[in-house]
Order: structure tokens, then C-alpha cells, then sequence
């Protein structure tokens, strides 16, 4: 597919995001506890932890929607930020188009909407209201949502963890497809390894309020589970988050779609 | 057996064949009969009529159905009818439409922000448990038994479910609408227009239909404590010379009212709320 940029694609100024010492605390509970993190742009990150260990807490600190948490740190990010969450959240008494170019403004807000829509393959469902949608293609109408606007940065949070895994394959195809064209940087989150592998050049382990791992990914894409390297990525995060990766055939992975051989 | 006899034989545990499927006993109310709704009201049109005609029914309790519908024909003939209709919808209107105005803005107001909530909030609910018409005295004794005094009446048992319904509809917007309103940074104007208000526009037309239900309600009593004109006073009038005929007349009036306008709120809520047909259909 499309060439891998690793880190090349430096053409905006200045890393997407920042932060050092980022502090978020919930009930006297420090969840992000002194992290730093630096995403250059362009950069297609995936960020995994266990459940409960921050990912959603820091997705909300950097789009600046956790109002009223005891904060510190500093946080630079840029203004073109984009979420899109794990429910697709449209408005249901707007139909698909006008979801997609919510709070755009211009004359030419509908076309780019209509471009959007095309992208993500829902061209001709605009007057469509969101609850004749499919969970996939309302998480489709999202990821439109978010792209119409061109973000220097993308926020998912686990986006795709309601879907089928048939559908999975496609969204993440289609994501990896959109990024490559509108080159945002983008932090994942998600619970699984091998979503994390498939989509991102780099993986964050989030662990006790911080970036416990960083490791990148230097797999070539399209990537299928199997092979050597692949297999090592995997289990070495497998073990970061405290799954012991069980040498007779790992009963607590997740199950791979797809077939590798 | 032969195939022939096997509908009529009735089915055996041991037989091979097909048993006919014994219908169960019907315990629903069955099919709807065609105009069923309408037997009711036919039977009380005949008891009445009947009774006039034999003399059962003394006119000066109940005038003859005849009777009221030739009163009726008169006095659209000699247009006080549709004075005195004019007159009251006017009433009915203007207290509808300031009510519905004040309620929508208290509980937009008070649903956006803390502050308003802690304002309006208690001195609407306390406004909730004295019925409107409880004011009346109060109301006569401050804007005089002009038409401002009556407007003001209605006005106020209009106000009450515009806001409460209103209000909880804007409270019940699910908070993930709000933060996705954060992330793609609409303004305050464009929060308002697209989610603020649509999200609370069910809990509004369901305020709306308790609201005119309660301007019709409200017309009806400030127009039999002192007034020049509306069918109230028409009736009023029609009770001291003992025309029952004439009290007929109004009671339909009113009622026809009722009915006409809480189908034309229903309409409204059917075409303004599409989005939401679509999950029942
Ligand atoms: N609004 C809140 N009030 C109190 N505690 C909260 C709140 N939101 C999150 N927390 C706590 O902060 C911690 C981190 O939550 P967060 O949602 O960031 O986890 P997560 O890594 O996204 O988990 P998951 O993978 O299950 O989504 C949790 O222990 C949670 O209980
Ligand atoms: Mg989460």
C-alpha cells in the first residue's frame, strides 16, 4: 500500500502534541501521574493500557474536554483536534450530512461534507437520519465527521470496539487509508494488540498514570498476523500488560480476525 | 385413513398423520369494528333524542338536539357566534403564545446555567402546587376584570408545563452531546440551535399539549367571573334567561376546540419529530 513514513513526514512545524508532567486526578487518585508524551505530526500512535488505566483520561485531557478534574502539567496541542469516540455519537435529529459538517461554517461547509461522506463510502446516505444506520457505517458518518474538518490531530478512543471483527478489518483499512491522505497525527486507543499493530507505527503502554513503553512498529503494511517479528511485537506487549503470554497458544489473546498463513 | 377423512377425524397421539391444528380460544378483544368509536357517542345522541321527543328530558334542563342545532344555525346566522368565538380564541391565543414564550425561555434559561436554574426554578415549582385558577382574586385585585386580568391567567396555566416539560427535556440531553458540541467547538448560538433545542424538543410539545389543554381550561373559568364577550359569556348569559339550547351550543364549541387544536399539536410534534418515528416504524 502506501509508503511507510516512519518518521519523514515531519512537513508542519513544531510535535503535534506535548506534555510533561501531566497530572489528572480523579477522587484523590492521581490516573495520569507525571506523563510526558510527545507526538511528532503526522504520526499514527497507538495507545493501550488496561482497563482503567488512563487512556480515555489523557484522550480528554488532550481535547480539552475534562473540565473541573484537578489538573497540572504543561499540555500543548494543536487547535485542530478531532475525537472520535467509541459511540459514534451523531446527533439523531440531524441527518448524516448535517452531523458530519456540525459546527462548520462557510459555503462551502455541505461540499466538503458530501467529499467526506464519499471517502468513507456513505456517498448518497446524506439525508439519511443516523438511526437508519449500521453500527459500522455510524461509525463511518464519525470518522467522516472527524476528517471534514482536517484535524492536525486525531483523538480515537477505542472506535471500533463495537464493531464486528468483519467490519473491523474494513474500518481499519479505511482508517489507515484516510490517514494516509490527510496525514493527521493520531492517537488510537484501544484494548487490542493487534489492532494496535495493524494501524500504528508507534505503541504507547500506558501504566500507573504514565508511558510505561514506547516501541515502534517497523513492520511494512498491509499487516497480517504471523511471522517472526510479528509474533515477538505482540507478545513483548502482551507481557507489558501483565498477560502472560502462555507458550502452548496463548488462550487469553484476543482472537486474530483474518487468517495469517 | 385416507387423506380425504383426515380434516375430520380428530387428531390421535398414535396418528401418523398430520393433526388439524386446533385453534386456541380468542382471550384478545378481537378486531377492531369499523367506525367502532363512534357506537358510544350514537347511543347518547339516540337516549337524547328519544327522551326529548317523548318529553322524558324537560327542554329547560336539555334542550332538544334539533333545538340546539337550529340555536346554532341562528346565531351563525346573526354572526354572534363567531363574535363571541373570536373573542375567546383571541383570549386563548394570546395567553397561549405569551405562556408558551415564558416557559420556553425560563427553561432554556435554567436548564443552561446554575445560576438561572437556583432563580427560576424554585418560585416555578412553587407556582406549580397553587392551581392557576386559585390566583384569580389575587389577579382581579391587581389588573383589574379587563381582559389583561384574564390574558394574565391564562398566560400563567400556560407557563407551568411549557417550562417543566421543557426543562426536563433539556435536562435529560445526554452529556456525551455536549462534549461532542466541546470537541467540534460550536459556539453558544450553534449549541442552542443544534443540540439545546432539538434535544428538548419532545419534552417541549408534550408541555405544549398539556398547555393548550390548560388555555382552554383556563378561558372557560376566566370567562364566567366577568366578561363582555367570549363564549363563556355567552353562555353565562344563555344560564340566567334559561336557554339550555345556547349552553349546548358552547359546551360544543368548546369542546370542538379542544379536539381541533390538540390534533393540530399532534401534527406539529409527527413532523417535528421524524427522527425519532423512524426507530418505531
Ligand atoms: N468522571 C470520573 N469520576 C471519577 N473517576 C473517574 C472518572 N472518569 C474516570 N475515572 C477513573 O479514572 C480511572 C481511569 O479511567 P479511564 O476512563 O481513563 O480508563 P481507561 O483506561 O480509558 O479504561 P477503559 O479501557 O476501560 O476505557 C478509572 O479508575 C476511573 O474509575
Ligand atoms: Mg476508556
Amino acid at each position: 500500500m502506501a509508503p511507510h513514513p516512519g518518521g519523514l513526514t515531519g512537513t508542519r512545524r513544531g510535535p503535534a502534541v506535548r506534555a510533561e508532567g501531566l497530572v489528572r486526578t480523579y477522587a484523590g487518585r492521581r490516573v495520569l501521574d507525571g506523563l510526558d508524551l510527545t507526538l511528532a505530526p503526522g504520526e499514527f500512535a497507538a495507545l493501550v493500557g488496561r482497563s482503567g488505566s488512563g487512556k480515555s483520561t489523557l484522550l480528554r485531557a488532550l481535547a480539552g474536554i475534562d473540565h473541573g478534574i484537578p489538573a497540572s502539567g504543561a499540555l500543548s496541542a494543536p487547535h485542530d483536534v478531532s475525537v472520535v469516540f467509541q459511540d459514534a455519537r451523531l446527533l439523531p435529529w440531524r441527518r448524516v450530512l448535517d452531523n458530519v459538517v456540525l459546527g462548520l461554517t462557510g459555503p462551502d461547509a455541505a461540499e466538503r461534507g458530501r467529499t467526506a461522506l464519499a471517502e468513507v463510502g456513505l456517498g448518497g446516505r446524506e439525508r439519511a437520519w443516523p438511526t437508519e444506520l449500521s453500527g459500522g457505517e455510524q461509525q463511518r458518518v464519525a470518522l467522516a465527521r472527524s476528517l471534514v474538518r482536517d484535524p492536525e490531530l486525531l483523538l480515537a478512543d477505542e472506535p471500533f470496539g463495537a464493531l464486528d471483527a468483519l467490519t473491523r478489518i474494513r474500518m481499519h483499512a479505511l482508517l489507515r487509508r484516510l490517514w494516509d491522505r490527510h496525514q493527521p497525527a493520531v492517537l488510537l486507543v484501544t484494548h487490542d494488540v493487534d489492532e494496535a499493530i495493524a494501524l500504528a507505527d508507534r505503541v504507547l503502554v500506558l501504566e500507573e498514570g504514565r508511558i510505561a513503553a514506547d516501541l515502534p512498529v517497523t513492520l511494512p503494511t498491509p499487516r497480517t498476523p504471523g511471522g517472526h517479528a510479528y509474533a515477538q511485537l505482540r507478545a513483548k506487549l502482551l507481557a507489558l500488560l501483565g498477560v502472560t503470554d502462555d507458550p502452548a497458544g496463548a488462550p487469553d489473546a484476543p482472537a486474530t480476525p483474518g487468517d495469517p498463513t | 385413513m385416507t387423506t380425504t377423512e383426515a380434516p375430520h377425524t380428530p387428531a390421535r397421539a398414535d396418528a401418523p398423520a398430520p393433526a388439524p391444528v386446533r385453534r386456541a380460544r380468542r382471550l384478545g378483544p378481537g378486531r377492531p369494528i369499523p367506525f367502532g368509536w363512534a357506537i358510544g357517542p350514537a347511543l347518547l345522541l339516540a337516549v337524547w333524542s328519544i327522551g326529548s321527543a317523548t318529553g322524558w328530558i324537560d327542554p329547560r334542563n336539555l334542550s332538544a338536539p334539533w333545538d340546539v342545532v337550529r340555536t346554532a344555525g341562528d346565531l351563525i346566522a346573526d354572526g354572534r357566534l363567531q363574535e363571541h368565538l373570536w373573542a375567546s380564541a383571541r383570549r386563548a391565543l394570546a395567553g397561549l403564545a405569551l405562556g408558551v414564550a415564558a416557559g420556553l425561555v425560563l427553561a432554556v434559561v435554567s436548564g443552561l446555567s446554575r445560576l438561572g436554574e437556583g432563580v427560576i426554578d424554585g418560585p416555578v415549582q412553587i407556582k406549580r402546587s397553587i392551581p392557576s385558577l386559585a390566583l384569580i382574586p389575587l389577579l382581579i385585585l391587581w389588573f383589574g376584570i379587563g381582559e389583561s386580568m384574564k390574558i394574565i391567567t391564562i398566560t400563567l396555566g400556560v407557563l407551568v408545563p411549557v417550562y417543566l416539560h421543557t426543562h426536563n427535556g433539556l435536562r435529560a440531553i445526554d452529556s456525551r452531546y455536549v462534549e461532542l458540541a466541546e470537541t467540534v467547538r460550536l459556539g453558544r448560538a450553534a449549541f442552542l440551535r443544534h443540540v439545546v433545542l432539538p434535544g428538548a424538543l419532545p419534552g417541549f410539545l408534550l408541555g405544549l399539549r398539556f398547555a393548550v389543554t390548560a388555555a382552554w381550561l383556563s378561558l372557560v373559568v376566566v370567562e364566567q367571573v366577568n366578561a363582555t364577550s367570549g363564549i363563556g359569556y355567552m353562555m353565562e348569559l344563555a344560564r340566567t334567561y334559561g336557554q339550555t339550547d345556547v349552553i349546548v351550543v358552547g359546551l360544543v364549541v368548546y369542546g370542538l376546540l379542544g379536539l381541533l387544536s390538540d390534533g393540530l399539536v399532534r401534527l406539529v410534534q409527527r413532523r417535528a419529530l421524524t427522527w425519532r418515528r423512524t426507530l418505531a416504524d
